[in-house]
């Protein structure tokens, strides 16, 4: 018998036990998937838990549901890969592996930004990317009566990287409707040197900033927090006043990364752009969060590179060549406020144009432009999620490399 | 489009930054620097250096990857680019500046 192993259970390790156990031969191979925790969390929702837009409830499932039969799944902390042995260290047991596939995502670390994780941390500084601190961010909007309200990405590459923006948006929307919009004065800071930092996004939603009128600090890095004054500060010593901060903290791949010594400066797997196998070991694949390749830190991203990595798998262990066949192809609904969304579909090459999608000319959803249908389309995702991607089952229409059809390209 | 600096024609996006590196000189980079009010010296030159390698390594450019690359410390980096010195140091080492995915 030979043994593939995927560590973490995830939106993208999730997917590669049900796309794989109908494809390997049961009498070759045992499937196994490691994973410490208990609950799988629908993480795109941790942006609607903080407006009150969904309940805990919403954003979380037993892990072992969207396991399938045939997959032997291990609730075990992970603590070293040893490659040069195809071995992997857990808590209290080994496992030996003929394939690997690194699934272990990323997550935020706050404490890599000296005063962040201080006095004030989850009392009025906050982060979003994690259910404890969107709930904890919930329960704090419930209360506030206003003031500054900053929004704040410390350095990229993060999850999802539109969703701060998003957060943004959203806020004005909940203050409207909480009827305290005029005490709330909303800023955006970001380490780049724009909200939009592509051409063509920049002009078709330069407008939503002013038009939300939401204050625009660029070329941030952060380099401490001053929980005495309750002010962020850069390396160029300019400091921005909060009485609310909503910050993306550094996002990093997972320590067992780092102890395996399989990761760059942040703990992400140097993997190949196309194939996804890792650069420093054949028998070891890597997807979603945890890898390094410059696609979107998504669960979309993830679903097209969990059908490309299916089929180099089977390749791999017949003994065939990869297909270089991954593009990069990421497609999102960025919500706008006011129950309008956006949707992109992009890749590494071809950033984000108008147009219609999937059908060309047709839609129903537009490119690049806010509306109401885009917006139901994101929290129908919530359903698709749970009951298609997980699963594994292929969205209709929707391919695994970006398809240029309907998109408005010069 | 096109623009001609020190004497040559390239080509460059609407914010001035190269769209095909092969066309990049030191020439090119101090005049571009010049219109930033920079005056280029060896610890620049170290800075532009640094990162067109790690453009070419396929590496992303950060002010994490700055902090680490020996060359230099973050508060000295603000000083030699002011005013944004991963966007301007980006410009006048002819590769693109750092992007999100809008």
């Amino acid at each position: 018998m030979k043994n593939l192993v995927i560590l973490g259970a995830g939106t993208a390790g999730t997917m590669m036990a049900n796309h794989l156990v109908s494809k390997l031969t049961k009498k070759e191979w045992t499937i196994t998937i490691v994973d410490q925790y208990k609950t799988h969390y629908y993480q795109p929702g941790f942006l609607f838990l903080p407006f009150d837009i969904y309940t805990e409830k919403q954003v979380k499932k037993e892990g072992k549901k969207f396991i399938p039969k045939g997959v032997n799944y291990i609730q075990k902390k992970i603590d070293r890969i040893l490659p040069e042995e195809n071995k992997i260290n857990l808590e209290d047991d080994i496992l030996d592996y003929d394939v690997l596939i690194i699934a272990t995502g990323s997550k935020t670390a706050p404490d890599e930004v000296e005063g962040m994780l201080g006095d004030n941390w989850y009392k009025s500084i906050f982060d979003f990317y994690t259910y404890e601190g969107a709930l904890a961010l919930r329960n704090k909007l419930r209360e506030w009566e206003g003031g500054k309200l900053v929004i704040h990405i410390t350095e990229m590459p993060i999850k999802c990287p539109v969703a701060p923006l998003e957060f943004a948006f959203l806020a004005d929307s909940y203050f409207k409707k909480k009827g305290i919009r005029d005490k709330v004065e909303i800023t955006y800071v970001t380490p780049l040197s724009g909200a939009f930092t592509k051409e063509k996004c920049s002009k078709s939603l330069g407008y939503l900033l002013k038009e939300k009128n939401i204050n625009l600090e660029i070329d941030f890095a952060i380099e401490r927090v001053d929980n005495d004054n309750n002010k962020i500060i850069d390396y160029a010593d300019k400091a921005i006043d909060f009485d609310l901060l909503v910050t993306v903290p550094t996002n990093m791949g997972d320590e067992v990364i780092e102890r395996s010594g399989l990761g760059d400066d942040l703990n992400f797997v140097p993997t190949h752009h196309n194939t996804l196998q890792s650069l420093a070991h054949e028998n070891i694949f890597v997807i979603g969060d945890a890898t390094n390749v410059p696609a979107s830190k998504a669960g979309s991203v993830a679903h097209f590179q969990a059908e490309t990595l299916t089929d180099n798998i089977l390749l791999y262990v017949e003994g065939k060549p990869l297909k270089e066949e991954f593009d990069g192809h990421a497609n999102c609904f960025i919500e706008t406020g006011d129950n309008k969304a956006l949707l992109i579909d992009f890749n590494y090459e071809q950033e984000p144009v108008e147009g219609t999608f999937p059908f060309a000319g047709i839609g129903p959803l537009r490119l690049l432009k806010e509306s109401v249908f885009n917006h139901w389309g994101k929290l129908a995702f919530r359903w698709i999620y749970w009951n298609m991607l997980l699963k594994g089952i292929p969205i209709p229409f929707v391919s695994r490399n970006m398809s240029i059809k309907g998109k408005n390209i010069d | 489009m096109k623009k001609v600096i020190a004497q040559t024609e390239i080509d460059v996006n609407e914010e001035g930054y190269l769209t095909d590196f092969s066309q990049w000189t030191k020439e090119i980079g101090t005049e571009i620097a010049n219109e930033h009010n920079i005056e280029m010296t060896d610890s620049h030159w170290q800075v532009v250096d640094w990162i067109q390698n790690k453009v070419n390594e396929g590496v992303a450019l950060s002010i994490r990857g700055i902090k680490k690359s020996g060359v230099i410390d973050i508060k000295q980096f603000y000083a030699l680019f002011p005013g944004g010195p991963l966007k301007v140091s980006t410009k006048i080492a002819g590769v693109p500046k750092p992007k999100s995915c809008i």
